[in-house]
């Protein structure tokens, strides 16, 4: 926990630092007649990000905070599989809209979800991967009219367009 | 007298049969969430926004309302049947519900926990009803640096009431306020902060991309790690002459739920506080003032009452300064503010002039919400035993669709679903390390309405920061905002103080 405490406060006193440069590209001081300029916001509180990375790391330092004194480990072996196996799929879930679409996305991410990580039966697994679309697509495509990506599965959906409108 | 007439108009419209729909479902939705560890009132609130893009604002936020009214209710069941707190607001109803139930009286804990909220949660409607006009219509005169020193009140809270690590508080704070920068700077018309030159950034980041990936997809993921699967179940035993004579029983508790109505609303009221200290500090007072101290933590029926008084009651004191001043008094009532921008709402004092019906219509939706839930809570409980049994491996799947539909459908635009998912893992990566995110999310509501006005103040005063400490009303609130900002500072010197004292004694 330790380790990744001061790990995480440098990471984040780097983007603050970015931030700052990213927001100086707009005038940070005081435009007269017009007030502060568009960069002067962002630009001072990512300075305060970076004054609180620069307090967090003091803090480590003198092992006042409670993630600085913690011998835990940040992540265990539980917690870090968990991470792949559930982040994972969601990522590789957003990353399937792109080619077929949430209407392809959603079941095969329910499967892989109830089936594989939840070892649930297969009655319950396609009792709520298979209806879960047919929702979807009636409530945000239909009742809603916002239109969710279809990928390559578009031309499937035609017939059904013309079905409803 | 006149807000007698606006209540009772504000009711029939509550009493549409589009609204009655919205508030049954709502109020069953949000007991259903309330009770589900590791969803509360704020995740279902964020996931569910973008459905209600369907139905105009007005039955929008009746809607949303009677969820985050029901997740109070709902808090409490998985107190007391599993031991865990179903939302972080009912954790003091573990304290003592869960003892009760060890012992065989889950029944006589669910209903006292039932009446207590809806008493609590009516008092503080009628105590809201009360304040909110004349507040809102004291803040009519408010100018951009008054507002801008409420904002900054509501942030200084966090830092000098929050209670969590400060440097922390303060870099989700910053954070948050960075990411609402981003996109086109709105006084001057230039891009600003486009990452890599990505043209998804020149629309900004949406508040719902932020609060969806933090309290959808980073919640889950936080939640699967801490639970680790394990949970619990304690039966409860329930039929019509239990529930009468445990309603009769539960009278008991009635200091508790005093104590917790009238505190709860209070605490409430403030940005950092909320619903969670609230019921924590209602438990401590009771329990302080109670004739049986030695009975809390074993089965009080006041601790029972007071916590879950007090979490009804706080949100809805959360309600009024959202309502009358545009500061969201809760994460979850800052995520209902920026839907009324979605909505094309301007939220602030105006709103009881411009959008009388929005406005009473809600309130008088909080009254027939909160007896809709008490109804829907008592009729259903053994219903919402059963659905607890729902494994969390089933739920979660469903909570990432729920998250990553609802995203798109707020921006329509895949890159913000990327965006929300790099933020749901950041925010449990970060969580895991004490930095509070609850901050982060207001201040990307607040955002864009602070920044404005702090600029249109200094271009009034010429650059001179002063304006916020010599104006009248803008000046106390500043100077309140810097005391609780310098709190914990104040206190770091005096302990320090204290233990060299100690030292030399």
């Amino acid at each position: 926990m330790r380790r990744a405490e001061i790990i995480t406060a440098v990471l984040m006193a780097l983007l603050s630092i970015y931030l700052m440069i990213k927001s100086s590209e707009l005038n940070i001081g005081i435009i007269e007649g017009e007030g502060p300029g568009g960069g002067f916001w962002p630009f001072w509180l990512s300075f305060g990000m970076l004054i609180s990375c620069i307090w967090i790391a003091i803090n480590w330092y003198r092992r006042t905070s409670p993630p600085s004194q913690s011998t835990e480990v940040y992540m265990d072996n539980y917690g870090f599989r968990m991470l792949l196996l559930v982040g994972g799929g969601v990522t590789a879930f957003i990353g399937l809209i792109h080619f077929i679409g949430f209407y392809g996305a959603i079941p095969v991410f329910l499967i892989y979800y109830i089936r594989f990580l939840g070892r649930h039966s297969w009655a319950t697994t396609l009792a709520i991967s298979l209806p879960a679309p047919i929702v979807t697509f009636l409530f945000f495509d239909i009742a809603m009219r916002i239109v969710l990506p279809k990928g390559y599965l578009e031309p499937l959906f035609l017939p059904l367009y013309d079905f409803f409108f | 007298m006149e807000i007698l007439g606006h209540l009772v108009d504000g009711m029939f419209i509550a009493l549409e049969p589009l609204n009655i729909m919205l508030m049954l479902g709502g109020v069953a939705l949000g007991l259903f969430i309330g009770a589900m560890p590791g969803l509360g009132s704020v995740n279902g609130v964020a996931i569910l926004l973008p459905a209600t893009f369907l139905v105009p604002p007005t039955s929008a936020m009746i809607f949303l309302a009677a969820i985050y009214y029901g997740a109070m209710y709902g808090g409490a069941i998985s107190s007391i049947t599993l031991g865990i707190p179903g939302a972080s607001t009912a954790v003091a109803t573990t304290f003592d519900g869960r003892p009760m139930a060890l012992k065989g009286r889950a029944d006589l804990a669910l209903v006292t926990a039932a009446v207590a909220s809806f008493v609590g949660g009516t008092v503080a409607n009628l105590l809201f009803t009360a304040f909110a006009p004349p507040l809102a219509h004291v803040a009519l005169d408010f100018g951009d640096p008054e507002i801008f020193a409420l904002m900054l009140l509501a942030f200084a809270t966090f830092i000098g009431l929050g209670g969590d690590d400060i440097p922390k508080t303060l870099f989700s704070i910053c954070f948050g306020l960075v990411l609402a920068t981003v996109g086109i700077d709105i006084m001057s018309g230039e891009p600003r902060l486009i990452f890599g030159d990505i043209t998804g950034f020149m629309h900004g980041i949406n508040f719902l991309v932020l609060a969806i990936g933090i309290y959808g997809i980073g919640e889950m993921i936080w939640t699967i790690d801490s639970t680790r699967g394990k949970l619990k179940m304690t039966e409860a035993v329930l039929s019509v002459s239990r529930i009468l004579s445990a309603v009769k029983e539960s009278m008991a508790g009635w200091k508790g739920t005093a104590i917790g109505s009238f505190l709860g609303f209070f605490v409430g009221i403030l940005p950092a506080a909320g619903a969670t200290p609230g019921s924590l500090m209602s438990y401590g007072v009771t329990k302080m003032v109670s004739k049986n101290p030695e009975e809390f933590g074993k089965g009080s029926i006041e601790g029972v009452a007071a916590p879950e008084a007090a979490n009804n009651s706080a949100s809805t004191g959360a309600m009024l300064p959202m309502l009358t001043l545009g500061i969201p008094g809760s994460p979850t009532t800052a995520i209902l503010l920026g839907g009324m921008v979605i909505w094309g709402l301007q939220p602030g004092p105006r709103l009881f002039t411009d959008q009388t019906e929005f406005v009473w219509g809600l309130i008088g939706s909080f009254y027939i919400s909160n007896f809709f839930a008490l109804i829907v809570n008592l009729a259903f409980i053994p219903l919402f035993i059963w659905m607890l049994r729902m494994p969390f491996t089933v739920l979660a799947p469903m909570i990432f669709v729920l998250s990553i539909v609802g995203g798109y459908a707020a921006t329509q635009d895949m890159h913000d679903v990327w965006l929300m998912l790099l933020f749901g893992i950041g925010a449990y990566l970060l969580r895991k390390l004490d930095y509070p995110v609850a901050p982060a999310v207001l201040a990307i509501v607040l955002g864009p309405i602070a920044e404005p006005k702090l600029r249109q103040s200094l271009l009034f005063s010429d650059g001179d920061p002063m304006i916020f400490l010599t104006r009248p009303i803008s000046g106390p609130i500043t100077v309140i905002a810097i005391i609780l900002i310098l709190l914990p500072l104040l206190k770091l010197i005096r302990d320090k103080f204290k233990s060299r004292r100690i030292n030399n004694a």
